[in-house]
């Protein structure tokens, strides 16, 4: 089933200093055919985390004239994204993919751009080059570091014990970045608040993280977020222990009534749209796409009953700093955890630098390892 | 407190929360295998049944119906392994595979609409009352379940050791020939101990589902359904023996979390493997020259 005939054009757009490289293939519809995009989900699209919010966003394009959405969940990181790409390319006649999970991206999803060249492949979170990346392929993500930052200032308002507390799934940069920004968002309301980190491993392990999130309330933390696939369960442990949390991907205030203060969401939709109201026009796809707050790419949940009036005015006031553009949550002299200096003082690295996407290191404050 | 302590009472703690899963599993593994089947389908009990003992919490408001539909659904998977094994030529290793697919596969499916909402779940005991450290006393808020897994646990050892059809269950594991002399309904025995078994393995999963960590999702049992199959190796197929083999795995799976939180950050996933490093340690300890495999059932066989 060939949907459409596709037309290739390189367009190189030497873009302005400081822009994002925007070349590509366009696939172009020849026939009007419309065009197939595939979504890939690690995990179930229902989770209450990463997937649901990928999910929500595809869904938030089905309903787009022309647009034939296809989707698989659960597909692990392994070669098995591979076949389910040349599934979705040979049997569904997709023309437009997006394996949303941060495995998928070396080497299976660039293994096969090089395969179809004529095939267009954006990953989300994927740190895409275009010096040595196929052209066909690209990345997009959002800076919901900044939704963490929020997080941080709201959770060291109302710590009373001055210890935080972050589970998290695996020490990659888009994690060091999410768990660093809650840090220095706790330690910009009291430097003596500690940041404490468990790393469980994977993307979903319910029963490590609720034994993470009973450990860490033992120590004493007083308020917990996450970045896990699903935060169901760090959120429903920490409510039954009578603890805060702030949330992560996805509104999860439902789970947790009383103790929820606030969260970081993704707003997918935003993205997806631009991309098939691209493809359908037949318009170069951006290679490489990044937005935060002011783009609409994420958003914050309302604020729980539980958060005082001073933390919403602190965290409301950086948020309306963070919508003009150009805040920078890190900036020197910023030291690691173990007292190297990471940012040399004058330098100042706002949400769009791309040094920030290959970061591995913890912030001073922040009680944990990588390794 | 200490980082000593902390440790101590998180793995206190880890053997109390984690561990009941993997006693009703290997509870219900050694029943089967005493029988002389082995079913390795137990994983699918436990994830088929902790996704019906959640839909039926949700469903109806009560969390022990819940524990009783969890229960029925890995019964009904056990009767079916039990079912298609007595027929000639099915090897039971394979079946078992193909079981556990078929159940965790049909708890995903159906499990759908359950990953979303919030069931009630099980009341804990608050063994832990006289404490004024709220770490002490969240760790001793036990599950019901885990009294009943211990319960168990006597029971099978007394069915075992003390009666008529423990006997005759025995007989049938270990040697098929001096049941069929004593006139024994061999696979009547072997289909009923199978299902009695996988039922067990679904009150494990609503433990899971129900208890702790107390959510349905599609990532809630990740294997432990297939190690308590390796810890009744462990534990020599002594239903005694298996609480203490769950306790060990329990508090071993503590460990990582544990670590992280005093401090001792390096080398996580190693401490994560520590529940696998333990059972091969105790393994090549326990096991000499002749004695290797004392008290597996002589019709437990992979080449059957």
């Amino acid at each position: 089933m060939s949907s459409s005939h596709l037309i290739t054009r390189r367009t190189l757009l030497a873009g302005a200093a400081g822009t994002a490289a925007m070349a590509g293939l366009a696939p172009r519809a020849a026939h009007a055919a419309g065009v197939t995009i595939g979504f890939i989900y690690v995990g179930p699209k229902d989770d209450y985390g990463y997937n649901q919010a990928h999910a929500e966003g595809a869904a938030a394009i089905k309903s787009m004239p022309g647009i034939t959405v296809v989707e698989e969940e659960r597909v692990p990181e392994t070669d098995d994204v591979e076949k389910t790409m040349e599934s979705m390319i040979q049997l569904d006649g997709a023309s437009l993919l997006f394996p949303t999970s941060f495995g998928y991206f070396d080497p299976y999803m660039l293994r096969m751009a090089r395969k179809y060249p004529k095939i267009q492949f954006r990953h989300c979170g994927g740190l895409w080059k275009a010096d040595k990346d196929p052209m066909n392929a690209g990345s997009y993500f959002g800076y919901i570091g900044m939704g963490q930052y929020l997080n941080g200032i709201v959770a060291g308002h109302m710590t009373k014990s001055k210890k935080v507390a972050f589970v998290a799934a695996k020490p990659i940069p888009q994690v060091l970045i999410n768990i660093n920004s809650f840090a220095l968002g706790a330690r910009s309301v009291d430097p003596s608040i500690t940041t404490r980190v468990i790393f469980t491993g994977d993307w979903s392990m319910a029963v490590k993280e609720a034994e993470a999130t009973n450990s860490l309330v033992d120590q004493g933390a007083d308020v917990i977020t996450c970045h896990v696939d699903s935060p169901k369960v760090v959120v429903q442990t920490a409510e039954h222990r009578g603890i805060y949390t702030c949330g992560y991907h996805a509104n999860q205030a439902p789970l947790a009534p009383k103790g929820y203060l606030t969260g970081a969401e993704w707003h997918w939709a935003t993205v997806y749209k631009m991309f098939a109201t691209k493809a359908l026009a037949g318009e170069p796809l951006p290679n490489f796409v990044r937005g935060g707050l002011a783009q609409d790419f994420i958003k914050m949940s309302p604020y729980g009953p539980a958060v005082t009036p001073a933390a919403r005015a602190n965290a409301d006031a950086v948020k309306a700093e963070i919508m003009k553009g150009g805040y920078a949550v890190f900036k020197g002299p910023l030291k690691d955890n173990t007292g190297k200096q990471v940012i040399p003082a004058g330098t100042a690295y706002p949400e769009t630098a791309i040094q920030l996407e290959s970061m591995n290191y913890l912030v001073e404050g922040v009680v944990g390892a990588i390794a | 407190m200490s980082a000593i302590e902390t440790i101590l009472v998180a793995m206190l703690a880890g053997c109390l929360r984690v561990s009941t899963p993997f006693l009703f599993v290997s509870l219900g593994e050694c029943l089967t295998e005493k029988s002389g089947r082995i079913n390795l389908g137990n994983e699918g009990a436990l994830v088929l049944g902790a996704m019906v003992a959640y839909a039926v919490s949700y469903q109806t408001g009560n969390p022990w119906l819940g524990v009783l539909g969890g229960a029925a659904a890995g019964g009904a998977l056990g009767l079916l392994h039990g079912g298609l094994c007595t027929l000639a030529r099915v090897n039971d290793v394979a079946m078992g595979i193909a079981i556990m697919l078929a159940g965790t596969g049909m708890a995903f499916f159906f499990g759908k609409p359950y990953v979303q909402p919030s069931a009630p779940q099980l009341p804990s005991i608050p063994l832990g009352f006289w404490s004024d450290v709220p770490r002490i006393r969240s760790a001793l808020n036990v599950s019901p379940l885990f009294f009943l897994g211990i319960a168990a646990a006597f029971g099978l050892y007394y069915i075992f050791r003390g009666t008529r059809m423990g006997l005759r269950i025995r007989i049938v594991g270990d040697s098929a020939d001096a049941a069929r002399a004593l006139g024994l309904p061999i696979e009547r025995i072997r289909l009923f101990a199978t299902g009695a078994g996988s039922a067990l393995a679904g009150i494990g999963g609503a433990f899971l589902s129900l208890s702790y960590p107390g959510s349905w999702n599609e990532g809630l049992s990740s294997g432990q359904g297939l190690m308590a199959v390796a810890l009744v190796v462990f534990a020599r197929w002594n239903p005694l023996a298996c609480i203490g083999a769950a306790l060990l795995f329990g508090a071993a799976g503590a460990l990582g979390p544990s670590l992280q939180t005093v401090g001792i950050t390096w080398g996580y996933y190693l401490f994560y493997a520590a529940p696998y490093v333990a059972t091969l340690v105790m393994l090549i300890v326990t096991v000499a020259p002749g004695r290797a495999l004392a008290g597996m059932p002589g019709e437990l066989s992979i080449g059957r």
